[in-house]
């Protein structure tokens, strides 16, 4: 807008009618708002939404079940004899019980069938799966540190069933590492296991062991 | 109210501050960073190992002579990493970075994936069926038309099976010429057999030493088996031991010994016999020599011509360090003296081997616990004498020739070359005329399981699996007390359309027919290895080597050694003296740098350090004397001038090599394999030519007369 335009503007204005200025003003800031709003709603609710699909376990799958008959975790999640960790039980573990149907639940038959009788791996949705470029030891951590399982997995443990797994679009990584609470700000969270990002690895070592760490520690 | 363009800003403006205070920006950028580090499918996608439990399969290491017993780690069907074997007697859990960048070899885009022709110089699919007949075909022809010594093998080594399968070829089609790539080891047979009258195998006994003496020999440079060496040497350090380093420039090796005697260029060998003198003129060997051949000659030798005062004007050592090392030599107790430039993969001249294996002969460290040990040939080897047939008769009697003679001129000798996992067009000296001979061969066959530069020159590629994927025995000797058999397993399947080496030659054989065939009883290659072992292969396969015990390994070595004589030093000496060029090129090895047939792999390229490569510019070492004389300063590019050739490099001003020397490493400026090896610096056998011995007829060319100019 050039100089002369806003002479004019000053010129027609003034005397008792509304200022043309005030008006301007208030659809600015009506704009204003409109954008400000629109964008938190977004930026909060819409993107979060977006960025997560849903996807189900391939089948209903009971911890609280498993811990009964087989009294705990290390059961099916074990340390291998070379001391690296076992992680998510491979279908070989579980025949040692399931070579045949036991019980009658939908989730059985379609264990059985599926997976046992054509000998294909369960391709389980692993909500704490950290990228590749991350090295996590659960043997530093469980056996040397005497850490529980529920320190950093919550009471997945004793769950009778699945959560929902949120999976994100981009990265295709679990919403459990991030976390629910869509900031990431640590100092909100109560409990450990509800987000493992890098900042809560370190957070847990400068209380435990007085430092972050090196980089090479995790990022090999 | 209107929306307007001012309005229509504002909105964004509010937009913009609303998504800052929204966690928008910062999850979408560690998201999409998360994203980035995992591009999958994409010709960039970083490959990661499957997850499970690991399993090992052990097995021997064969990218250098060391034959390290080593521990590959496999996550499913694929291999992860590569280990050293605990308790593996030349090893035990070792490993160096060539070995360890193994897998690269393994995996890389540098193999071939299935059997080749050149046609109108590209390179065509062919079956392996089809490439065999065609060979056979001509090696045939060649054999009706009289011809039948116009075929050639050049071999990585002339020992076990394989090896032994491709010279038995060429016997029984009628040539007589298989070519091992020589060795310093070749070099010290060649001494051992004119000096104790039978030729061996030699060793030392570096863990029992109590002086060591090494004449440039690169102990902890690569020579011999260089985990087996690195562990020696923490003993010397551990127990005191002393270890003298003669180099005219400083290695590592010279680096990490207690003294570092820098001699002129080429000068070892008169230091050597410079010790002697002194050694006989004050008879501080107790007369442990007297009981030897020719002993007269020898004294009077070096009375003569290597006085204290002569020696210290050829090599530029101070004739008080002359005398002072050879009183601590013939003073201590097991002292050993040992030679083999950089890693010993080139032969040395027969007066130096000859020399240093005399200083040992001189104090009785020869076959003595901490010394020189000489032992016999292996020999379990024992097959029926090949079937000949007048053609292979008739070509035999014709009487072997040199490899030189048979690539030299125009129209070469040679008329069809089988190459056995050695790369001539690289590792030969004067590697550039190498390659026009290859050239103007007719029939050039790589066995090869690389894209290297032999196999590009190639006219049939027949690739082999890697060591890591076929079972072969493997003759260790590498400066190892007792020699060894090792045997290599199938760690992961052939990934490839490969064929092992030894099913090529069988199946080679049968495609010729007659006498050729005939001389090939065994169904397959594995039926011939478990023939060969017989009883012991059970095992050889279950222990993964075999080595004598300390008994049987006393036995040998009395049976192989007689009396000593002095005799071929002497004439030696008299045939081989020559006078260093006021500048020479010389090249060196240093152990992240692979310098043989098999190229440095990347990972082992990226611990290259920039003092030695910087990008595709390669630094040689100079003087600040030579430096002021062609007046260069310190990184500044030259050209280095030899006989053979010119190149450009860097320099690298320092007082690590001696005046008149400039120092370039071996094992770079490949010109085959992939970008990460290939273009990068200049290969320094380009530069050198053959200089044959007139002793023992080996290639002993270490350096070359060169001018270094500004660039």
């Amino acid at each position: 807008m050039s100089a002369q335009d806003k002479s004019t503007h000053a010129s027609v204005g003034g005397g008792n009618q509304e200022s043309p200025k005030d008006k301007g003003g208030l659809a600015m800031l009506i704009a204003f708002i409109i954008g400000l709003v629109g964008s938190l709603v977004v930026g909060w609710v819409v993107f979060p939404e977006l960025l997560y699909s849903e996807k189900e376990q391939p089948f209903e799958f009971s911890h609280a079940l498993h811990m009964n008959e087989l009294g705990d975790c290390e059961a099916c999640h074990f340390f291998r004899e070379d001391g690296t960790f076992a992680g998510v039980p491979t279908l070989n573990a579980c025949l040692d019980c399931h070579s045949y149907a036991i019980g009658e639940t939908e989730a059985e038959l379609t264990f059985v069938e599926q997976y046992v009788d054509q000998n294909k791996e369960v391709p389980w949705l692993i909500y704490s799966r950290q990228p590749d470029c991350v090295f996590f030891s659960h043997a530093a951590h469980v056996r040397k540190a005497g850490m529980d399982c529920v320190t950093c997995h919550g009471y997945l443990g004793v769950s009778e069933s699945m959560p929902v797994y949120q999976e994100n679009r981009i990265t295709g990584y679990s919403r459990d590492i991030w976390g629910y609470d869509i900031t990431g700000v640590s100092l909100f969270k109560k409990n450990v296991w509800e987000s493992m990002k890098m900042d809560d690895c370190a957070r847990c070592h400068e209380e435990e062991t007085g430092s972050k760490g090196a980089c090479f520690q995790c990022h090999k | 109210m209107k929306i307007d363009r001012r309005s229509f800003l504002t909105l964004l403006a509010g937009g913009a501050v609303g998504t800052a205070l929204s966690p928008l920006p910062i999850k979408l950028m560690d998201d999409i960073s998360i994203w980035s580090q995992n591009f999958r499918g994409t010709p960039i996608e970083v490959p990661v190992p499957e997850r499970g439990p690991a399993s090992y399969v052990d097995s021997v290491c064969t990218l250098c002579p060391g034959g390290c017993g080593i521990s590959v780690r496999k996550i499913g069907d694929r291999a992860v990493k590569i280990e050293g074997k605990p308790g593996h007697p030349v090893n035990d859990g070792g490993v160096c970075a060539l070995g360890l960048s193994g897998l690269q070899l393994l995996y890389g885009p540098w193999r071939v994936a299935g059997p080749k022709k050149k046609e109108n110089g590209r390179w065509k699919k062919i079956s392996w069926d089809r490439a065999l007949s065609e060979i056979a075909e001509k090696l045939n022809e060649l054999r009706e038309a009289g011809k039948a010594d116009a075929i050639a093998g050049i071999a990585r080594t002339g020992r076990g099976t394989v090896a032994r399968l491709m010279q038995r070829l060429l016997a029984a089609a009628g040539s007589p010429h298989f070519f091992p790539v020589p060795t310093n080891e070749d070099a010290y047979t060649d001494a051992v057999a004119r000096m104790f009258g039978k030729p061996g195998t030699v060793g030392f006994d570096f863990e029992n030493s109590g002086y060591v003496l090494s004449f440039a020999a690169g102990l902890l440079d690569g020579w011999g088996s260089p985990v087996r060496m690195f562990s020696a040497h923490s003993q010397w350090k551990t127990n005191g031991i002393k270890m003298v380093q003669v180099e005219s420039r400083l290695s590592s090796t010279a680096a990490k010994a207690d003294q570092w005697v820098a001699v002129k260029p080429g000068t070892e060998a008169d230091l050597a016999l410079g010790l002697a003198h002194v050694i006989l003129r004050d008879n501080l060997n107790a007369g442990a020599a007297a009981n030897s051949r020719a002993f007269d000659s020898f004294e009077a030798l070096v009375k003569k011509d290597y006085t204290p005062a002569r020696v210290a004007a050829a090599t530029g050592v101070k004739e008080s360090v002359i005398v002072a090392l050879a009183k601590e030599f013939a003073a201590a107790s097991h002292p050993v003296a040992v030679c083999g430039r950089g890693d010993g993969q080139t032969p040395c001249d027969s007066r130096e081997v000859m020399a240093v294996t005399a200083l040992n002969a001189l104090v009785g460290s020869v076959n003595r616990q901490g010394g020189m040990i000489i032992g016999p040939e292996p020999d379990y080897i024992q097959w029926a004498r090949p079937v000949l047939d007048d053609t292979a008769q008739k070509g035999l009697a014709k009487g072997p020739k040199t490899l030189a003679g048979l690539l030299a001129g125009k129209t070469p000798d040679v008329q069809a070359l089988f190459v056995l996992e050695a790369n001539p067009a690289y590792t030969l000296h004067d590697a550039p005329k190498v390659k026009a001979a290859l050239e103007a061969v007719p029939l050039v066959v790589s066995l090869s399981s690389f894209m290297d530069e032999t196999s590009a020159l190639a006219d049939y590629i027949l690739p082999l699996p890697t060591c890591l994927e076929r079972t072969e025995d493997v003759v260790v000797t590498a400066g190892l007390k007792t020699p060894m058999i090792g045997l290599t397993q199938p760690v992961v399947e052939p990934r490839l359309d490969t064929r092992h080496p030894g099913d090529v030659i069988l199946d080679l054989a049968k495609a010729m027919g007659g006498t050729v065939a005939g001389s090939f009883a065994w169904s397959d290659y594995q039926n011939c290895l478990e023939e060969t072992f017989g009883l012991v292969y059970g095992k050889l396969a279950a222990e993964g080597y075999l080595q004598k015990s300390v008994l049987e390994t006393l036995i040998d070595t009395a049976v192989a050694v007689g009396r000593v004589d002095f005799s071929p030093v002497v004439e030696a000496d008299k045939k081989a003296r020559q006078n260093a060029p006021a500048l020479v090129l010389a090249a060196y090895d240093a152990m992240r740098i692979a310098g043989g047939a098999i190229a440095t792999p990347p990972y082992a390229m990226k611990i290259v350090p920039d003092t030695i490569l910087k990008k595709n510019d390669l630094y040689v070492e100079i003087n600040p004397e030579t430096a002021q004389k062609a007046g260069l300063a310190d990184g500044k590019a030259a050209v280095v001038e030899t006989p053979a050739g010119k190149a450009q490099v860097r320099v690298r001003v320092t007082h690590e090599v001696a005046p008149g020397m400039v120092a370039m490493p071996r094992g770079f400026g490949h010109t085959a394999y992939d970008d990460y090896v290939s273009g990068k610096g200049v290969n320094v056998n380009d530069l050198i030519g053959p200089v044959p011995d007139p002793v023992s007829g080996l290639d002993t060319a270490w350096g070359a007369p060169a001018k270094l100019t500004k660039a």
